[in-house]
């Protein structure tokens, strides 16, 4: 086999695996906005969050350390502790209910009835708002995350597709098992949208907030579900860029890389954000494999939203969006 | 009792449909203008121009071209860094392809540039809206970064990646360059805006601004009564990406000196001309001065205040900054959405009708 389509192959794989990282964060995306019609732009800054929150409890850190000390001239930092992995999750994920429950108390119940322009700005602001929290509460330095997950290439890909081709791919580990998070994330999602009650809830309230305030559902108990649910999406896609590559502020530009995942997929659809971080993975990689060499590296920078523009051109509700139908 | 438009009689249609109706107001913008023009350059020194009255002049054309956009044609834009690039580069190239021409037909033409670029990635907004058109104003804001930073044209193959502006002057006064002094660069900016400003007040209040609010307020029934979509859509885009332009080349040009495309006109600087607006008011030209004002003024006070006063780190107030910012958009939008112009309104309303309460 020639050497350009293995390489071409494998930029494929990685492509994939990318792509399914994209997922994870466009994901938590179509949450909220299924359910609320808000287009959480501080979905990023949420993952970011989320994963330093973890770092914080994991390593002892005292929340604010640097405040604390700029006002009173104090020199603390640590609680001298380490909490393990498995209870410093579920802390993270009481931090980003309780973080639900306060965007709901302070934003979402004053914006009710605005346009959804407003409520995305409003989500802007959140983003602004979070990350300096975030930075004030934990430091702005590169930190690495590790929960135990396994790294570094993996043997069984090497080894197999060596056999198979002559030729070993190279696949990182932590992206496989993302992959399978992202699986298991998706359909406990689906399962507990279609099966449960407060998942049904959740629809009703998708489908007409009027209508399902006026059989009884709770919009408020609905909006802190929602946004609890995203900020543990956020946390899972927290835990998996923050393993890849540090938890740094970089990762809160990968919810606008979310964003083109989006528009591929469509907002309203949680297998089209799958399928969409997908297309997005490959495509940016094999236009980066291919073209590089002729119009200069680091496309990917602008190719996913470029595929977006294209895209919505000829079909604005993306691939599995309901049809826009607009009155007057 | 001089807050009143009683006895202020108008004998003319122009009269009538004036910018300033109430008297109070129309002295008090002449005697605003003739500080700016007369007493400022006086005054002025190196340090107020450099940390706060040339980023202001500058980022208030960039707020005015956004609010156009946004505010009175209801088209969201996140892709403001990139077309301030554009400005920027075009500028760069025409100040070294043409050593000889002026440097304000250099930022005027630099501006016409920025307004093709505009109705180019303004195209799309025919067919989608909303959330859509901002992920493409996104792909222009990332491609064009892309561009200018990749393609060593832009930058004259220079070795560094940087632009830099070489001297030019106007009336013998080097405005562009290390010698410019602060006074010219004060002047020249001032000069700028107060005609963006003209010219967007009288372009919002015509058949043209009326045309973009109808499109903003519903683009489906304002086709229905006959405004054209396409026109008026990508008219908006071209004066928004003007007035974008221009801030762009100015801010290049006279106050950073020398630029790189990632570093000066990143997406922060979308988000930060974004706020600018929503903090000053969607729809109101007052709107971009003030918001502008307060983000450039509100930074540089928090510092003083928290790194000379309280002996602070900076990266800590740095960090300070923008949880504020952030805290700052949610207040404005819940607490007044139609931010600090609204609340100039409310102010106006109350001294017209003083001493009374309605």
């Amino acid at each position: 086999m020639p050497d350009t389509l293995l390489f071409a192959m494998e930029a494929t794989l990685n492509g994939l695996t990318a792509g399914v990282m994209y997922a994870l964060v466009a994901l938590g995306f179509v949450l909220i906005f299924k359910a609320s019609g808000i287009f959480n732009f501080a979905q990023g800054v949420m993952a970011l969050f989320a994963a330093l929150t973890l770092v914080g409890l994991q390593s002892g850190q005292i929340p604010f350390s640097h405040l604390i000390n700029a006002a009173f001239g104090t020199r603390v930092h640590h609680f001298g502790w380490n909490m393990p992995t498995f209870l410093a999750i579920p802390a993270t994920v009481l931090v980003m209910i309780g973080l639900a429950v306060l965007v709901e108390r302070f934003i979402l119940k004053h914006l009710v009835n605005q346009e959804p322009i407003i409520l995305f700005m409003a989500t802007i602001g959140l983003a602004y708002f979070l990350e300096g929290v975030g930075d004030i509460m934990w430091g702005a330095e590169v930190k690495a995350l590790d929960v135990g997950l396994p790294k570094g290439m993996s043997d069984t890909v090497d080894t197999l597709t060596y056999n198979w081709f002559g030729y070993g791919f190279y696949i990182d580990r932590l992206e496989l098992w993302a992959a399978g998070i992202a699986a298991i994330l998706v359909a406990s999602l689906t399962v507990f949208s279609q099966y449960t009650k407060q998942g049904r809830a959740l629809r009703a309230v998708a489908d007409d907030h009027q209508a399902a305030l006026s059989v009884g559902i709770s919009l408020r108990f609905i909006w802190v579900l929602t946004w609890s649910i995203a900020g543990i999406v956020a946390l899972v896609a927290g835990i998996m860029w923050g393993s890849k590559s540090g938890v740094q502020f970089s990762l809160s530009l990968i919810a606008l890389k979310a964003l083109p995942v989006l528009i591929l997929g469509g907002f309203t659809s949680i297998p089209g954000a799958i399928v969409g971080g997908l297309i997005i993975g490959v495509g940016e990689k094999l236009f980066d494999f291919f073209m590089s060499p002729i119009i200069g590296g680091a496309t990917e920078n602008w190719f996913a939203y470029m595929l977006a523009l294209v895209f919505l051109l000829f079909r604005p509700q993306g691939l599995f969006g309901e049809r826009i139908i607009e009155r007057v | 009792m001089l807050y009143r438009e009683a006895g202020d009689f108008k004998t003319s249609y122009v009269a009538d449909s004036q910018t300033f109706p109430i008297k109070f107001d129309r002295v008090g913008y002449y005697v605003l203008l003739g500080f700016a023009f007369l007493v400022m350059p006086l005054i002025i020194n190196d340090y107020w121009a450099n940390s706060i009255v040339v980023p202001f002049l500058i980022y208030t054309i960039a707020a005015l071209g956004l609010n156009i956009l946004i505010g009175y044609c209801g088209q969201l834009s996140l892709g403001t860094g990139a077309f301030m690039a554009v400005g920027a580069y075009g500028s760069y190239k025409l100040m070294t392809a043409f050593p000889e021409l002026n440097i304000v037909f250099v930022i005027i033409i630099a501006g016409f540039i920025t307004a093709g670029v505009g109705v180019l990635f303004g195209l799309p907004s025919l067919r989608i809206k909303g959330f859509y058109l901002a992920v493409a104003t996104l792909a222009a804001q990332f491609f064009l970064i892309w561009l200018f930073t990749r393609t060593a044209w832009f930058y004259n193959y220079s070795p560094t990646g940087m632009i830099s502006a070489p001297q030019r002057e106007v009336f013998g006064f080097a405005v562009t360059g290390p010698r410019a002094s602060a006074v010219s660069m004060y002047m020249i900016c001032l000069c700028f805006l107060v005609i963006s400003a003209w010219l967007a007040r009288n372009l919002t209040r015509g058949s043209l601004g009326r045309q973009w609010m109808a499109i903003r307020d519903m683009d489906i029934a304002a086709e229905i009564i006959g405004v054209n979509p396409l026109m008026a859509k990508l008219t908006a885009f071209a004066v928004s990406s003007f007035f974008i332009g221009i801030s762009g080349a100015l801010l290049f040009a006279v106050y950073l000196g020398a630029a790189e495309a990632g570093e000066a006109f990143g997406i922060d600087k979308s988000f930060l001309v974004l706020f600018m607006v929503i903090i000053g008011g969607l729809g109101s030209i007052f709107g971009a001065f003030a918001g502008a004002f307060f983000l450039i003024v509100g930074p540089v006070l928090l510092k003083l205040l928290l790194v000379n006063g309280l002996g602070w780190p900076t990266d800590l107030a740095a960090h300070l900054e923008i949880m504020i910012i952030g805290a700052l958009i949610l207040v404005f939008l819940i607490l007044e959405p139609h931010g600090i112009a609204a609340l100039w309104r409310t102010i106006k309303e109350k001294l017209r009708l003083w001493p009374f309460p309605y």
